[in-house]
């Protein structure tokens, strides 16, 4: 028996607004509000509840015969919060109705994979918390921002005990091989690599509105078709989109919402069956292994990771951008914290992209700049800005290793204090036993550090606290003489 | 094929990019091949380029017969044309001419430049005109730019050969709209005449359509090309300097929107002090723009060099590590690309007509100068940008070559001669 495992993508990253030089240093506001706000409830009206609906329709005819998995990244996730609450709701419903399963991915849909392992782990961890906060479930496959995928990532990924995986079926990776089976991953045999079939997405993303393709125009009957004339042997047919494919890209008019609820009738006929990712990994066995040196996507006609690391430009921005990752990860500025999520969206690398053809004006199509150079200089601004915040949060005197110590010694200062305060209560007790005239010397001298120390800044504090480690030391050294 | 092109300047002795252009196109046309082209020029001084032209000099033509020895024409122009032209130029004189002001050889002196009598000069050239194109056979005739379009009307008037006028700016460009009503008519005269137009940048071609009431499927755009720069000025040395520098290079009229680069400069220069501006070049608002640089408080760092000539301008390239065009109408603008071709990224206004074909540079609308301060700040600030910018700018110009405009422009002639 076939099963089809259906996956839709919804993504939308926080767009930068124009930011000029002189606003370095002055605005520290960096997201175009109107436009994501247009851009959000203009897809969700076209094609995000009315996709919802129709999955969640698909479920009740078929009484959960249907199922399907979905990924939202955590950017899409806040700002339908914000926006378009109703699409939440749906995503609700749709996990509630447990025919659905939710995977795991990046919060920022971010290249933290390729870049910086510790907050590749940070963010799937953002993202799967997110999730199970949203939703109520919690994610238990994992799909990367835009399926990138190498052996190093397969690491980290079963790492963080995800048991499943879905990438791109690349034809440069798997050669001679089909992707409709399940493999294992290289470097982590535990880890069961799903793959695309980057075909059957294809006619139905690229070639169901397009009137020159010679099977048009496609029907449900014909393409469960397709699917039941696969090889026996082929067991599982993996089918991504990007969820706005459906009514936007495609267009309600094209009558996709139609051709997706006659599905599951033809599956039904032809004995193919419809499933989740996890449990088409729990039924059926790898074939084979897979090695995958190189980061491959399911991005370009390349299937590689040169739509965001392709150029001089991309590749100085995110050194740049992750060249803070540390810093960021120590500080507590929420603020901070939350512009280096948005920052980090793969899509401002996209924009930055150079290439010419085909690939070229997808990347124009999406890009709200009008030219790879002013999207690198409009993010290299708003960088810079964040850089000079990063910057003012720690010095870049003080290095990485000196700082974590010290910021350490500064977080478990209160409670270094209360133990003390205690012991010198307790001590005060006794004294005040033998003599009172040692008392009235003593409480002079703790008085005053122990209340203005939490009150300073930090950087200041951090300077200080030896000194005032010295004061504590000297005082417990006088209290024990 | 043969071509009877008429022109007004020639390198080496050029005053704008009308030479260069016309230069370029004729030895591109020339090196596709099966192309005789005889190119017409008010005054040659006989060490320009021959071997893919054939120059006629207007002031070598006779208009009045002057019974002259071999000898003695050979000594008087015989640096810059053929003896034996002249004597079969003399033998198509229609009408006579001796009531004008002629020299020994029964020729018009011309002075190849911009006088004050241009109006005479150009009706002058017209004249002459008439005895080349019943002379020198052809099969389409070129003129290039208003002043040689009452020469073209002629010629084919004369011929019967169909005429193609070549638009490499407007009066519209030139006067921000104030035309010289008897510029326009001349221009439009051309126009209507022409069996087809070549406009240098489909900016000019929406002039040419909707300023002069001409058909659409009359006109043409075939963009200019750059002609490679010569090892000795690609290799010119650059003197290392501390800061930055960002120019202007253009003559300083009101055309080029010299101000717009001005107040940049004071944004720029608001945040970042390590950069210098030079506005290079000569004009009528030269003084004004030395007043707004000071009232904006940037004297210090904002420097004008006055006109630059020759090898100063490439040297000036070779320093800069930006340039700006903010032209205000521009109908091609081959700056860029020169400067491009050494190495220096560009930000140019949207309304130039170059704008049309180059991709790595960086576009901005001539009247946002934040956004032409933010362009300069990046480029100053963000290595990768420049570095991306030179060397796809280098690849990419070395892709745009008069070559190909001139197969453009072979094909519109076929189609013109079939029509």
């Amino acid at each position: 028996m076939k099963n089809v495992c259906f996956y839709f993508k919804i993504h939308q990253p926080y767009r930068l607004k124009r930011y000029r030089f002189f606003d370095i240093g002055n605005d520290h506001y960096y997201y175009d509000d109107f436009a994501n706000d247009d851009i959000i409830t203009r897809l969700a009206e076209n094609s995000y509840i009315p996709m919802c609906d129709t999955l969640l329709d698909m479920i009740r005819e078929t009484n959960g015969a249907f199922r399907c998995a979905l990924s939202v990244s955590g950017t899409a996730l806040e700002q339908l919060q914000n926006y378009v609450p109703e699409v939440v709701d749906r995503l609700r419903k749709l996990a509630e109705s447990g025919c659905v399963e939710f995977l795991s991915g990046t919060f920022a849909h971010s290249l933290a994979s390729l870049e910086d392992p510790e907050e590749f782990m940070r963010e799937v961890k953002l993202e799967s918390d997110l999730i199970f906060r949203t939703l109520g479930v919690r994610p238990e496959t994992f799909a990367n921002t835009e399926l990138i995928y190498d052996d190093d990532i397969a690491s980290m990924i079963c790492g963080m005990g995800f048991k499943t995986c879905l990438t791109a079926g690349a034809k440069h990776v798997l050669g001679w091989k089909s992707p409709d089976y399940i493999y294992s991953a290289a470097t982590a045999p535990k880890l069961k690599l799903l793959l695309t079939n980057d075909k059957l997405s294809d006619d139905i993303a690229r070639n169901f509105n397009n009137p020159e393709w010679p099977e048009y125009p496609l029907n449900a009957d014909k393409y469960m078709d397709w699917i039941a004339a696969l090889p026996e042997e082929e067991q599982i047919v993996n089918l991504y989109f990007s969820m706005d494919t459906f009514g936007s890209f495609l267009p309600a008019s094209t009558g996709i919402f139609q051709f997706m609820k006659a599905l599951p009738r033809f599956a039904a006929e032809r004995n193919i069956a419809f499933s989740t990712p996890s449990e088409a990994a729990a039924r059926l066995k790898p074939v084979g292994e897979l090695s995958v040196p190189y980061p491959l996507s399911d991005i370009d006609e390349a299937r590689d990771v040169s739509a965001w690391k392709g150029n001089d430009l991309q590749r100085e921005a995110l050194a740049k951008l992750y060249g803070v990752a540390e810093r960021v990860s120590m500080c507590d500025d929420r603020r901070l914290k939350q512009d280096w999520e948005y920052l980090q969206s793969s899509d401002h690398f996209y924009y930055m992209s150079t290439k010419n053809m085909a690939d070229g004006a997808s990347h124009a199509a999406f890009s709200p700049y009008d030219s790879p150079f002013s999207a690198f200089t409009n993010y290299m601004n708003v960088l810079a800005d964040f850089l000079v915040r990063v910057e003012e949060q720690y010095p870049e005197s003080i290095d990485n290793e000196e700082l974590n110590p010290l910021l350490l010694t500064i977080r478990n200062q209160a409670a270094e204090i209360n133990s003390l305060n205690k012991e010198v209560k307790t001590l005060r007790a006794n004294i005040l036993n033998d003599d009172t005239l040692v008392v009235t010397e003593a409480e002079e001298v703790t008085a005053a550090p122990a209340v203005k120390t939490p009150a300073e800044k930090k950087t200041r504090a951090t300077r200080k606290s030896p000194a005032a480690k010295k004061t504590t030391d000297g005082r417990k050294k006088a209290k024990t003489e | 094929m043969k071509a009877l092109m008429f022109g007004w300047e020639f390198p080496p002795h050029i005053l704008g990019g009308l030479g260069t252009a016309s230069y370029g196109l004729t030895k591109g046309m020339f090196n596709n091949g099966d192309m005789e082209i005889t190119f017409v020029i008010p005054r040659p001084w006989g060490d320009e380029e021959k071997g893919f032209a054939n120059i006629i000099g207007a002031d070598c033509t006779p208009v009045a017969w002057r019974d002259v020895s071999r000898e003695y024409v050979e000594s008087r122009i015989g640096k810059v044309m053929d003896p034996q032209l002249y004597f079969d130029l003399r033998d198509h004189i229609y009408a006579d001419f001796n009531y004008m002001r002629l020299n020994d050889l029964g020729c018009i002196g011309f002075s190849g430049k911009y006088p004050d009598n241009l109006i005479e000069e150009i009706n002058n050239y017209s004249i002459v005109a008439g005895v080349i194109a019943r002379t020198v056979p052809c099969d389409v005739i070129h003129s290039h730019d208003w002043l040689t379009y009452p020469a073209g009307i002629h010629a084919k008037n004369v011929t019967g050969k169909p005429l193609v006028i070549h638009v490499h700016a407007t009066d519209f460009d030139r006067s921000r709209g104030n035309v010289n009503p008897t510029v326009f008519a001349i221009e439009k005269d051309g126009m209507e005449n022409a069996d087809h137009i070549i406009t240098v940048s489909d900016l000019t071609r929406r002039t040419v359509i909707e300023k002069y009431g001409i058909s659409p499927d009359k006109v043409t755009t075939v963009h200019n090309a750059v002609i490679p720069l010569s090892d000795e000025l690609l290799n010119l040395p650059r003197r290392e300097k501390k800061d930055k520098v960002i120019t202007f290079l253009g003559r300083i009229t009101m055309q080029k929107g010299p101000e717009y680069f001005v107040e940049a400069a004071a944004k720029v220069l608001q945040k970042n002090r390590h950069v210098r501006f030079v506005m290079a070049g000569g004009g009528d608002m030269e003084h004004a723009m030395i007043r707004l640089a000071a009232r904006r408080g940037i004297a210090d760092r904002f420097h004008f060099t006055g006109f630059l000539k020759g090898k100063e301008v490439y040297q000036m390239f070779r320093d800069s590590d930006v340039y700006v065009m903010p032209s205000v109408s521009e109908p091609f603008g081959i700056s860029p690309l020169e400067a491009m071709e050494m190495g220096v990224p560009s930000i140019i206004s949207k309304q130039s007509g170059c704008a049309e074909i180059l991709d790595n540079v960086i576009k901005t609308d001539y009247w946002d100068i934040d956004a032409m301060a933010d362009a300069m700040h990046a480029l100053t600030s963000y290595p990768a940008l420049h570095r991306e910018l030179r060397d796809r700018g280098i690849e990419e110009i070395h892709g745009i070559t008069w070559e190909k405009a001139g197969k453009k422009v072979i094909d519109i002639y076929h189609k013109v001669i079939n029509k």
